[in-house]
């Protein structure tokens, strides 16, 4: 059987996931269950999304420092202006998104490193979630809290919504025209620019759509969390990029994998939760976190020399 | 009469001038390219053939002159170009590496919208395929990175070549046939004239003058930025064409070494997987590795590599240096200048106490400079501000420049002009006279009869060994096909 080196992609992901899923039913049975599932994995949707968003970012070869920031900013506009006046949130979220897409054109047409540009970013994001919610608090919209917290039958609305957000980027980002446009800018920008494409669009509409995602990111944790902090989110700038590696994306070249990125945040949210049901104290989780990430590219590097040394064969 | 001519125009470009600061890279060219011809276009590198073609594919506004397409003078750029049904295929290949080759044609041909695309693109790049290269046996739902550099190749003139609304009228060929061997190339060149037979028109660039003379109608050859012959094929030999590009044909003497076997050879490897003939190189040999491209030949030099030097670990001292065949891919470090990519090979020479002396690599690089006549105003320029084959220059030179005794080349003359050529050659037979040897993979027969000795290889192994007079092109071709087989 021949599989496409895009299914190789999946299968370390896919197989990390289902390991340390059953070493966390293994240890405590009790979450195998509807609220068990549902309370694993609540927190793995907002990562989910941050790291789609990152995907888009790291599939026009750059790599987006203010995510966390970002993310910040989006839960704490959520939890003021979205939800007292929608009609405000609504607009801010707009202008936010069309600054992303400002950010990919100056980053391409200035040929400026996107690390740079995002790390400014992250401060002006920083800075304005501080001006919006100097302290703690505000509330969820009644309609992101119920979307987060409703209850469809049989699978916990954590699992549907991240298969939801796995498809839908799949079928926008591998099927569609638009997605081959944005790998194809990340894989070869000359080619795509002397088949008469505009770069500038595309990577614009790349950069939209990162911030599209993010901004959703932000919706989804405050319906989560019920209110917001300005520094909410921070370390989502990190777990996006390794959700997007751990599912089998690469930092250059236009290779990722959506559904693989969705896999790689679940992923990471249940290394947290497996350290906790190993009483491994909180000093050392970090720790733990970043082992397991290692096991885990390690293991993708040698698929990857396995399948070159059968292709040279 | 001028009429009629003008309506067949597809491209003309006329009085084009074009410089890059003080470089005049276009001075006054004239092009006109008719429908149902295909126009050879020669000249050493650096003369001003990829500057017109991106002129003419809308890549670069020339500064002077016009270019019309199909007549029309209106608009410029490449959006106009495609339009006007012209096609690229350049030097470098330019699909993108992770996406499949049907995305890639989804790239290629925006007009290719709606539902269903990747199945009509697929269907039209097999259907493409198929017709240029008959029994070419490649995926079409793998990933480009997945193919083989001659499978891209192949893939990308496939793509260029398809029609999906309309089909092109002019395609342009840059070194279409670099990576492909000689069977694919007679190949491709007889699509050539059949797609000219029905109307189309083709540019076809070449450093292989059989090429360009059993393909093209007319040829025009250019000389720094200028177009100083326009002729038609039947007219010229391989002779005219050097000399109006310029060069003095040195007449080749193939004066091999005869080197006494006494002394044990400096590399040696056993069969390959146990096939065929082992291989020995001894000192101040240039030993040629021939045959069809892909069957075993870098695959070889990678090995020999190897088993001098570790994989990770530093080896104190160099025996081995190797030039690469792909320059962009494992060759140049773009970013830094001409000086550093030269002298990244001997630092350890360079350096006392692990601090680089820049006096003596300035020396250094200086002297290479000189001996192999990089051209460039300053060694401290960017290595992409030279022209392909100079910096193929460097890259000998970086090798060269080693206490390395023995040279792997992995078919390093890709695209490189011949006047460039005959200087490395040169270079190379001073060396390997003063004790050097070489390994040296090439696809081109002039080079292999070049060697003193040379391996043969078919599908991974070495199954011939030919030396002094024995290395002909007849006995390499016949070598390269086992009796019966279609290759």
């Amino acid at each position: 059987m021949k599989l496409s080196s895009s299914a190789v992609r999946l299968i370390i992901p896919a197989a990390s996931l289902a390991v340390l899923l059953a070493a966390v039913f293994y240890m405590q049975p009790r979450a195998m269950s509807y609220t068990g599932l549902n309370l694993l994995f609540n927190l793995a949707v907002p990562i989910a999304l941050a790291t789609v968003a990152q995907m888009v970012i790291m599939a026009v070869n750059d790599l987006d420092l203010s995510m966390g920031t970002f993310v910040s900013f989006c839960a704490c506009v959520t939890a003021t202006f979205l939800q007292a006046s929608p009609g405000t949130g609504i607009l801010i979220f707009l202008g936010a998104i069309a600054a992303y897409a400002a950010m990919g054109v100056i980053i391409y047409v200035r040929e400026l490193p996107a690390i740079v540009v995002t790390l400014g970013m992250s401060f002006v994001w920083g800075g304005l979630a501080v001006l919006i919610l100097p302290s703690p608090g505000g509330t969820a919209p009644g309609w992101a809290r119920w979307l987060m917290t409703s209850k469809p039958p049989f699978v916990p609305m954590a699992i549907v919504a991240s298969v939801v957000i796995a498809l839908a980027t799949h079928f926008l980002i591998m099927r569609s025209s638009f997605g081959v446009l944005i790998r194809g800018a990340g894989g070869n920008v000359r080619s795509v620019e002397r088949a008469g494409w505009s770069v500038v669009k595309v990577r614009a509409a790349a950069y939209a759509l990162a911030g599209f995602f993010a901004v959703l990111s932000g919706i989804a944790l405050v319906g989560l969390t019920t209110s917001a902090d300005a520094n909410i989110a921070l370390r989502y700038t990190l777990l996006s990029i390794a959700g997007v590696i751990l599912g089998g994306g690469e930092f250059v070249g236009g290779k990722i994998s959506p559904i693989g990125a969705v896999i790689g945040a679940l992923t990471l949210a249940l290394a947290g939760s497996f350290l906790s049901f190993m009483r491994i104290s909180p000093d050392w989780q970090i720790g733990a976190q970043g082992a397991i990430l290692i096991v885990v590219l390690a293991m993708r590097l040698f698929l990857n020399r396995l399948e070159k040394r059968e292709k040279s064969r | 009469m001028t009429a009629n001519l003008m309506k067949n125009e597809v491209v003309a470009a006329r009085g084009v001038k074009l410089a890059f600061g003080a470089v005049k890279a276009l001075d006054g060219v004239d092009l006109v390219i008719r429908a149902g011809e295909c126009v050879g276009l020669v000249g050493h590198n650096g003369a001003g053939k990829s500057t017109i073609v991106n002129v003419i594919n809308g890549g670069l506004s020339p500064q002077e002159g016009v270019v019309s397409y199909g007549g029309e003078t209106s608009g410029h750029g490449i959006a106009t170009a495609r339009a006007s049904g012209v096609r690229c295929v350049f030097q470098e290949l330019s699909l993108c590496p992770n996406l499949t080759v049907n995305e890639n044609v989804r790239i290629m041909h925006p007009d290719l919208k709606g539902w269903n695309w990747r199945s009509r693109a697929l269907e039209l790049v097999k259907k493409q395929l198929q017709e240029i290269f008959p029994g070419h046996g490649i995926d079409c739902d793998s990933t480009v990175d997945d193919l083989s550099i001659a499978e891209r190749q192949m893939v990308e003139i496939a793509i260029s070549f398809a029609g999906f609304v309309v089909p092109p009228k002019l395609v342009i060929l840059d070194e279409p046939t670099s990576s492909l061997d000689a069977g694919l190339a007679a190949q491709m060149m007889a699509y050539i004239r059949r797609f000219v037979a029905d109307g189309g028109a083709v540019l076809l660039i070449s450093h292989i003058l059989g090429e360009i003379l059993s393909t093209a109608d007319r040829i025009v050859v250019m000389k720094d930025g200028r177009v100083v012959a326009d002729r038609l094929a039947s007219e010229m030999n391989a002779r005219s064409l050097v000399e109006a590009m310029g060069n003095v044909v040195r007449e080749q003497e193939y004066q091999r070494s005869g080197i006494a076997r006494s002394s044990s050879p400096v590399l040696s490897m056993p069969p390959r997987r146990g096939r065929g003939l082992a291989f020995e190189a001894y000192r101040g040999e240039i030993v040629g590795l021939a045959g069809l491209g892909g069957h075993g030949q870098t695959e070889t030099l990678l090995d020999l590599y190897l088993s001098r030097n570790g994989n990770w670990w530093p080896t104190p001292r160099d025996e081995l240096a190797f030039v690469a065949g792909d320059r962009s891919l494992n060759g140049t470090f773009p970013l830094w200048s001409i000086l550093k990519n030269l002298t990244i090979a001997s630092l350890q020479e360079l350096s006392s106490r692990t601090f680089i002396d820049n006096a003596r690599e300035n020396r250094l690089g200086l002297g290479w400079k000189n001996r192999i006549e990089i051209r460039t105003p300053d060694l401290e320029n960017r290595i992409l501000s030279l022209s392909g084959g100079n910096q193929q220059k460097v890259l000998f030179a970086r090798a060269l420049a080693t206490t390395a005794r023995t040279v792997l080349m992995d078919d390093p003359m890709r695209g490189v002009d011949v006047g460039t050529k005959q200087e490395v050659y040169e270079i190379l037979r001073s060396e390997a006279a003063s004790g050097r040897s070489f390994i040296w993979y090439s696809t081109e027969m002039d080079e292999i009869r070049l060697c003193d000795r040379v391996y043969v290889f078919r599908e991974g192994a070495i199954v011939a060994e030919l030396a002094g007079e024995a290395v002909t092109e007849k006995n390499v071709l016949a070598a390269s096909f086992s009796a019966g087989e279609a290759a």
